[in-house]
């Protein structure tokens, strides 16, 4: 599904991604793991399509199709999804509002019509029951004085909602206590098909107890310096990252 | 000629055509409003308060000055100008003249009606006596020069314990008659105590002819009465308007005055707040979107005068292209008004890359136990924002819309009229080139 091949990328003349190779498969969960300033939210950034980035050599190909030149929304109509780190607070438009116009446009960009607002407000009931959610944050503005729990429980109810083949979940376990983690977890779990994947990105083994990843990826410095099943994610809990640098 | 000897000889000839009764005091009103129009002349860029607002432009055409007889316009094709959805009271002109057609007034328990009846029938003479003109800035030439040519515009006298069934609509039309016209109507709102009235106010060009619009509005507001005003500023390119709105509010009323400014060549909004008693509440709102070489100025002035009054300030403005803006916002604090509570706020976008706006906050504070803040900013696009909505497949355009929409929706909210809370809504949709994908 998702082929990343010889990544550079950075801002300015900052190089932070050194070469990333990385083959994901339909169905599999990836575990993306590393310390502080290996580079992994620019890997996020850069596969999602963020313009902060410049990305000065090799390729990232979505089902068999460089999308490097495609702009974050044209990615995310191919099915591409990131859970931000630092979700954004947009005061003025509700969640409900904001998903309802991310779905339609997604539909309008595939040539479909727009869901009809009786199938739209049942997709919202279903998928907020998934993630155990207050109905209450759903009228309230977009991530506008919500914890950061709630704002994690957030992006992956518009994960449910927009149902991606790829999905990056870019340090969803920050800022979530352990009951919040199952639910998130669990939300993420009940998504999970034989047709879509899920990288993980994760500076704790914590979160992998949960979603229990196919693939353990080490990062350090912009490359991946180890691969391996979901016990390396165990060892590097237990010896922490300096062995493998 | 320049326009001002041209408005000196018209108002000679007014008064020799015996338009006017010469002998009554209103017309002593009028020749001092012109005598000191002659004085101070238009404003210039020199004036302190016209600083980063130039009038050449607006001021270079050869405006026909006074109003010819009613030009007919059919409702279906000036509907869409009224909030129809819902029951109102209508005062409408065309090109300044009444239209008894398009409008519905009454003199059921109040008066909605004509300043120009007010001005002929004796019996309203005591309040023309006691409100008009009082609060209107003698030293603003452009608001002397609308006294001195008052002909026309809404006269709305609301007794005691009155509260309106319907808001009160005014809607001034241009018809493009004339080639190029000068148009100044002169409303006055009188609101008795504990009564409460609602008004939506619009000027509407119905050609690309040059219309140059001074309209100026005196509300009173007595003890614990309640007033909304709304105006709707969405004329066409080749419209410009100074709108000059004087309120002063007795103990306990609240007062809000609300503009939305998406239209036109130049629009200048003066809107001055007095107080006259304690526990007043006044709300003062704007939002412009600009784009072109639109200019909008807005000049506010709220003075505490008695203590225990509070007063809230909001405008935003979105500003593209070659648009600019500019916003003043005095507040006076006097020293005997002890425990005001004054806030101000001005929050500013520029997406054009040539567009600018003159932000200048003016606290003059001489109290000593008051609470008063301001704030302004300029910014450009929030670009997080714009890559987490991308993120999530709304196409840049629309995520831009959607910002925006989200930036100025603060001020929307503050509209107590839902039919007219849609159409505001609507109109920031069609201004910032979207269907937002949702019902509003």
């Amino acid at each position: 599904m998702l082929k990343i091949e010889n990544l550079h990328a950075g801002v300015e003349d900052k190089g932070i991604l050194k070469g990333i190779n990385l083959e994901v498969k339909a169905g599999e969960v990836h575990a993306i793991m590393g310390p502080n300033g290996s580079g992994k939210s620019t890997l996020s950034s850069v596969i999602s399509g963020n313009e902060a980035f410049e990305v000065t050599d090799g390729d990232v190909i979505l089902e068999d199709e460089s999308v490097l030149e495609l702009s974050p929304d044209e990615r995310a109509h191919k099915g591409v999804f990131m859970s931000f780190q630092y979700p954004i607070e947009i005061p003025g438009v509700s969640t409900t509002n904001f998903i309802k116009t991310a779905i339609n446009e997604k539909r309008k960009a595939n040539g479909e019509e727009e869901l009809p607002a009786k199938d739209m407000l049942k997709l919202i009931r279903e998928k907020s029951a998934l993630l155990e959610m207050d109905r209450k944050f759903l009228s309230r503005s977009l991530n506008e004085g919500f914890s950061g729990g709630e704002k994690k429980r957030n992006e992956i109810f518009q994960m449910a909602m927009l149902e991606p083949k790829l999905a990056i979940l870019d340090e969803t376990d920050s800022g979530l206590d352990i009951d919040a983690l199952k639910i998130v977890a669990n939300g993420v779990n009940k998504l999970r098909t034989k047709e879509n994947a899920v990288i993980v990105i994760t500076h704790y083994q914590r979160l992998l107890d949960y979603i229990v990843p196919d693939f353990v990826h080490v990062l350090h410095d912009g490359k991946i310096v180890k691969s391996g099943g979901k016990e390396l994610a165990l060892e590097l809990e237990a010896k922490g990252y300096d062995w493998i640098k | 000629m320049s326009l001002k000897d041209n408005l000196i000889s018209s108002f000679m000839v007014m008064e020799n055509r015996g338009k006017v009764d010469l002998d009554s005091g209103f017309h002593q009103m009028r020749s001092e409003a012109i005598n000191a129009f002659e004085k101070q002349g238009f404003p210039t860029k020199k004036d302190e308060e016209w600083k980063y607002t130039s009038l050449n432009s607006v001021l270079k055409h050869d405006y026909s000055i006074f109003p010819k007889s009613e030009a007919a316009v059919e409702f279906k094709e000036v509907k869409k100008y009224f909030v129809h959805e819902i029951e109102t009271y209508k005062i409408v002109f065309i090109d300044g003249v009444y239209s008894s057609f398009l409008s519905e007034t009454t003199h059921d328990g109040y008066d909605i009606c004509l300043m120009s009846a007010a001005l002929k029938k004796p019996k309203y003479k005591m309040v023309l006596d006691n409100y008009f003109n009082t609060i209107a800035d003698k030293e603003n030439s452009i608001t002397n020069l609308n006294t001195a040519f008052t002909m026309e515009g809404a006269y709305i006298n609301i007794g005691k314990n009155k509260v309106l069934p319907k808001p009160i609509q005014i809607v001034n039309f241009y018809t493009g008659s004339e080639k190029d016209i000068l148009l100044q109507p002169r409303n006055l709102v009188v609101v008795g105590e504990n009564s409460h009235v609602q008004i939506i106010e619009r000027h509407q060009s119905l050609s690309d002819n040059v219309v140059l619009t001074n309209a100026v509005t005196e509300i009173f507001a007595n003890k614990r009465a309640i007033v909304d005003h709304y105006k709707i500023q969405n004329d066409n390119d080749n419209a410009s308007m100074i709108d000059s709105t004087y309120v002063q509010q007795k103990a306990n009323s609240i007062v809000s005055v609300n503009t939305y400014s998406f239209g036109g060549k130049l629009t200048r909004n003066n809107v001055e707040f007095f107080h006259e008693g304690e526990h007043i509440e006044s709300h003062i709102n704007g939002i412009s979107i600009l784009d072109k070489k639109q200019h909008v100025d807005n000049h506010t002035l709220i003075h505490h005068k008695f203590p225990n009054c509070e007063s809230f300030e909001l405008y935003k403005g979105i500003f593209d292209a070659s648009s600019t803006g500019v916003f003043n916002g005095k507040v006076i604090v006097d020293q005997e008004a002890q425990k005001t509570n004054a806030f101000q706020q001005n929050n500013n976008i520029l997406i054009g890359d040539k567009a600018t706006i003159n932000a200048k906050p003016q606290l003059e504070i001489f109290a000593d136990d008051v609470k008063c803040s301001h704030g302004c900013t300029i910014g450009q696009l929030d670009e997080s924002a714009m890559f987490y909505m991308q993120s999530r497949g709304i196409p840049e355009k629309e995520a831009k819309a959607l910002l925006l929409y989200a930036f100025g929706n603060e001020v929307v909210e503050k509209i107590k009229i839902p039919e007219l809370k849609t159409r505001i809504t609507k109109l920031i949709a069609n201004k910032l080139g979207v269907k937002l994908g949702f019902e509003i």
